[in-house]
């Protein structure tokens, strides 16, 4: 079996956001890390692995530095690594992105695609869909829980009040929540491994099947008209009442000011 | 000359702290005031390879490096010293002196599963009379037929009941020295469970209080002649060969300790406030983190210089690390009792409350003076080497 | 493609074991706002197998037209016969504005259908508007500009950041929507629309799955989304134990219990429960923040309440930093106390 698992590299947001002085996302300050829900995915790629032997390919696209995430993820065992770079290529919203990816996933063998549901940056949860639209996969999002039998996946994929057991021929993509399952730790000897691994590199050449007006910023149907720090509602009055019983006086006025009672 | 780590170093890092952070550090505090053998982390560690980090691959290990290892007792002890010194004690002082002196059989039979962490290793040399002073041994080995027969007792054996393969130094003599008369010591590797081989006391120790510090006891303890370790006779170039790394692994624990304590007090004076502002905007505060952050990365460069020596030695044994691996142990080890105890100045009453950790780290940081040679042994080696 | 042929806004009315999703009703009342910016309709697009019913309901929350696509395949929502369904509508109907719910189906359904149809789609917005892109013309650019485009604002980075995005020069302008966000109109009881049947057929292939089990969460919570009040408790609470207290104060204001994200990371309380980027987004009348910190995550989902009201011990807690009302003290003293003093106040009434 052959797993190929899309992820990406994001600024961890855990520790909150730093902000350059002009108001813009101060990358560089902030952690890269592999994008959590794509980390889940890994994982169950590799617990695929472990169980049947199948061949985990890691691919991301981005910028060179990228490559951090996919050495992570060798680290932690997967098999191959590609990343897909190319000055072109930056810009792009999630229908270009999605484009590259497949047509970068075009030029390899699976049996079933894993992308993370959505990334912590953009938490758009669009681009698995779309590379499954793209190569005209059968896509199963928000998984839950992930099964191989033969040829077929079977999912737990999950809605706002159940789940659905979904069964589905490979090839296939699935989105992962990160519930789907802990992920697992690198070894250090898997990131020295990783460190001396070659990660293929592709560049808008090697894309199959994709045209330009597709690809990039210019081939981003949606655009960004204004991109700002959420201004946030003021505060407003904050009351150190001498005792319990001032402050239950206080709220208790406003809320019969309010009208709620 | 370059100070900055490599990319495999930095990942590394990276694995040794989430796993720190996530794993050994929730229990810390339980782990000292329960005196309790984090056996759950160990267990956790095993299954990542922290067991093994700088044996080869063909030995069941992962095939990194020293440097390595040493950043994982330096991220392990920022959060838990009793998590740092488990590992070193298993890695520094039973895998490297089998990795180093044992037969390709005993690599096979003990090497393998220590560095795969399906066993734990311990060592013992110390004895009630025989501390610094390795003359002092009592417990003896006596070989009748096919199987040497120890007799005696170790003390405040880390790792002591918890462990499965043990590296075991007795008397197995005497030898004339230029007119004196000496002990000849052997080193053995014992296993747990082997008859009369027993457990004494458990030491209820000031820090790092769940490593499991035994009393080891050998009653007509009989164990395979193959199982000498080395040459017969050679125990005491076994044993200072194996704590002059072993002084690396609590280097970094102190290194690790001091690094925790000040990470916590930087964190902590910028969230206390007096006088209505933060306590970091006092300049005593100032100059007093100025001083522990410059100690730290002094002893931080002398706890890798050690490491990167000992890495040497590994492609060329000729190489001496003795005097980087003691500078760098009584260096970070003072460093460490001092900036824990700064730490716990900073912090005020609460440095002096369980909850707040940096009174642990300062309990725990005192040890690393003393175990693996003192801090007055390691002047000794020091100043030995400087005026020879 | 001409981009003039497309035209009216539409909203992808989702259904759920033949019940409309709120979420298709806030659509609907968004949608009448900027059907009426554009001069234009609005048409609800109905997939689902036996819903035809469910138009008139659509009809009294605004819709002018509904599209019902009916068929057996449509029964449970799938990816592919749903987003079949969709395109069809889109590629045959020409609507120059698509919104679908950000719901687990939305945001399936969603990417699918943009891609199949190749336009650009706006994820999880929270703020939609019709204007000007550029927002601001280009000097010497002027006749570049657009007008009575769809505007599409949302957070990113966790609700850090903010963004609002066009999308020029594809039709349909598509978005997903946050439930909770968009007000739906007070329904006008009777109201009829233009009911069109279309049937697109359907035709199973290897992108058909097979729902082989359907596995409803049994839980007898209720939905805070709805909640006119809510009391929020965060890990200041200090156990599952104590939110006792803040049950007491829900029930005599009649309102229901939310928490933080801490609070079900800790298992104290079920994550649909939770408010905030990765659980709920609520806008209650009154909003209790009791015992939370306010991190920026928990912020994003509760900002948009209409009052409220922060007890935390901590002084420096930034959740008084959005709170109307803040009160610097010991929950334990305060919400006990609070809740006899309303029962007081309710019965002198």
């Amino acid at each position: 079996m052959k797993i190929i698992v899309c992820i990406k590299q994001v600024p961890d947001t855990k520790g909150g956001v730093k902000f350059n002085p002009d108001g813009t996302l101060d990358r560089a300050a902030m952690l890269a890390i592999m994008n959590p829900d794509d980390k889940a995915g890994l994982e169950a790629a590799l617990r695929l692995k472990d169980q049947y032997g199948a061949e985990v390919t890691v691919l991301t696209m981005g910028l060179p530095k990228a490559a951090d995430a996919l050495r992570e993820a060798l680290a932690m065992g997967a098999d191959k690594a590609v990343l897909v770079t190319d000055r072109v290529l930056g810009g792009a919203d999630t229908w270009a992105t999605s484009t590259t990816i497949a047509g970068a996933i075009r030029n390899l063998d699976y049996d079933l695609i894993i992308t993370g549901r959505q990334a912590i940056d953009g938490d758009t949860a669009q681009v698995g869909p779309q590379i499954a639209e793209h190569l005209q996969l059968p896509v199963i999002s928000y998984a839950q829980d992930l099964k191989v039998e033969g040829d077929k996946v079977i999912v737990q994929r999950q809605y706002d009040d159940r789940y659905h057991v979904v069964e589905a021929k490979m090839p296939c993509l699935v989105t992962a929540l990160s519930e789907l399952n802990p992920p697992r730790y690198m070894t250090p000897g898997g990131i020295f491994d990783a460190c001396k691994a070659e990660i293929t590199t592709w560049g808008r050449a090697d894309l199959k099947d994709v045209e330009d007006c597709n690809l990039g910023l210019n081939g981003s149907p949606t655009k960004i008209a204004k991109a700002s720090d959420k201004v946030r509602k003021g505060a407003g009055e904050k009351i150190v009442p001498d005792s319990p019983s001032d402050g239950v006086k206080y709220i208790v006025e406003k809320l019969s000011e309010k009208h709620v009672i | 000359m370059d100070f900055t780590l490599n990319k495999e170093h930095e990942m590394a890092r990276t694995l040794f702290k989430e796993f720190a952070e996530n794993e050994a550090k929730p229990l810390a505090q339980e782990v000292d005031e329960k005196e309790m053998f984090p056996r759950e982390t160990v267990d956790k560690m095993a299954k990542y390879g922290f067991l093994g980090i700088p044996v080869p691959k063909e030995f069941g290990g992962q095939g990194c490096d020293i440097l390595t290892y040493v950043m994982c007792v330096e991220e392990l002890s920022k959060v838990c010293g009793t998590s740092g010194v488990i590992v070193s004690a298993h890695t520094s002082l039973c895998v490297d002196p089998i990795m180093t002196f044992g037969t390709p059989e005993q690599k096979a039979k003990y090497l393998v599963p220590l560095a795969k962490g399906e066993k734990l290793g311990a060592f013992g040399l110390t004895e009630p009379g025989a501390g610094t002073d390795a003359q002092g041994q009592q417990t003896k080995a006596v070989l009748d037929g096919d199987e040497w027969v120890l007799n005696g007792s170790k003390c405040f054996i880390t790792n002591g009941k918890e462990a499965d393969v043990y590296v075991i130094f007795a008397v197995t003599g005497k030898i004339e020295k230029k007119g004196r008369v000496m002990k000849e010591i052997s080193a053995f590797i014992v296993e747990k469970g082997t008859p009369g081989f027993t457990f004494g006391t458990k030491e209820n120790k000031m820090g790092i209080r769940g490593s499991s510090t035994y009393e080891l006891i050998f009653t007509d303890c009989r164990i395979p002649k193959e199982n000498l370790l080395g040459q017969q006779g050679k125990g005491f170039n076994i044993a200072m060969h194996t704590l002059d790394g072993g002084r690396i692994g609590i280097a970094a624990q102190a290194l690790g300790i001091a690094e925790g304590a000040l990470e916590r007090t930087i964190a902590y004076t910028k969230e206390r406030k007096q006088f209505g502002k933060s306590i970091s905007a006092f300049q005593n505060t100032q100059f007093q983190l100025a001083d522990m952050a410059t100690k730290v990365e002094a002893a931080k460069m002398l706890v890798y210089k050690a490491a990167l020596k000992k890495q040497e030695y590994v492609t060329n044994p000729k190489v001496s690390y003795s005097v980087e691996a003691a500078m760098a142990k009584l260096y970070a080890a003072e460093v460490a009792m001092e900036v824990t105890t700064k730490a716990v100045q900073l912090h005020g009453g609460y440095g002096y409350i369980r909850e707040y950790e940096v009174e642990r780290m300062m309990r725990d940081a005192k040890i690393t003076e003393i175990y693996e040679g003192t801090s007055e042994v390691q002047r000794m080696v020091i100043s030995a080497n400087i005026l020879k | 493609m001409s981009l003039e042929e497309y035209k009216d806004v539409y909203v992808f009315a989702q259904q759920v074991d033949g019940e409309i999703s709120g979420i298709s009703y806030e659509l609907l009342g968004k949608a009448k706002d900027l059907a009426a910016a554009l001069g234009q309709k609005v048409v609800a697009v109905l997939l689902g197998y036996n819903v035809k019913g469910l138009a008139d309901s659509l009809a009294e929350y605004g819709a002018d037209k509904v599209i019902v696509v009916d068929d057996k395949e449509l029964e449970v929502y799938r990816t592919e016969p749903y987003a079949h369904g969709l395109a069809s509508v889109i590629n045959e109907f020409k609507p120059e504005i698509m919104l679908v719910g950000a719901t687990a189906i939305g945001r399936d359904l969603g990417p699918t259908v943009s891609a199949r149809v190749a336009t650009g789609l706006t994820a999880d917005c929270t703020q939609l508007d019709i204007g000007d892109f550029p927002l601001v013309a280009i000097p010497g650019k002027e006749s570049e500009q657009k007008h009575n485009q769809l505007l599409m604002t949302r957070p990113a980075f966790g609700g850090n950041t903010i963004a609002t995005i066009a999308c020029p020069n594809n039709r349909p302008q598509m978005a997903t929507v946050r439930p909770g966000v968009m007000q739906k109109i007070e329904p006008i009881k009777g109201a009829k629309a233009e009911v069109v049947d279309y049937n697109p057929g359907f035709t199973p292939d290897n992108r058909y799955v097979t729902v082989k089990e359907v596995v409803k969460a049994v839980s007898d919570t209720v939905d805070i989304m709805n909640a006119k009040i809510l009391v929020s408790g965060g890990r200041g609470v200090g156990s599952p134990e104590n939110f006792k207290i803040l049950e007491d104060l829900a029930a005599v204001l009649g309102g229901e219990v939310s928490c933080s994200r801490a609070v079900v990371d800790s298992g104290w309380k079920p994550k649909d429960l939770q408010v905030g980027q990765t659980g709920k987004t609520v806008r209650p009348h009154v909003y209790f923040a009791i015992g939370i910190s306010g991190a920026i995550q928990h912020v994003a989902g509760m900002e948009e309440s209409d009052i409220i009201i922060a007890i935390n011990k901590d002084e420096d807690a930034p959740i008084f930093d959005v709170a109307d009302y803040g009160i610097v003290g010991d929950l334990n003293k305060i919400v006990p106390e609070l809740t006899e003093s309303i029962k007081k106040a309710l019965a002198e009434k």
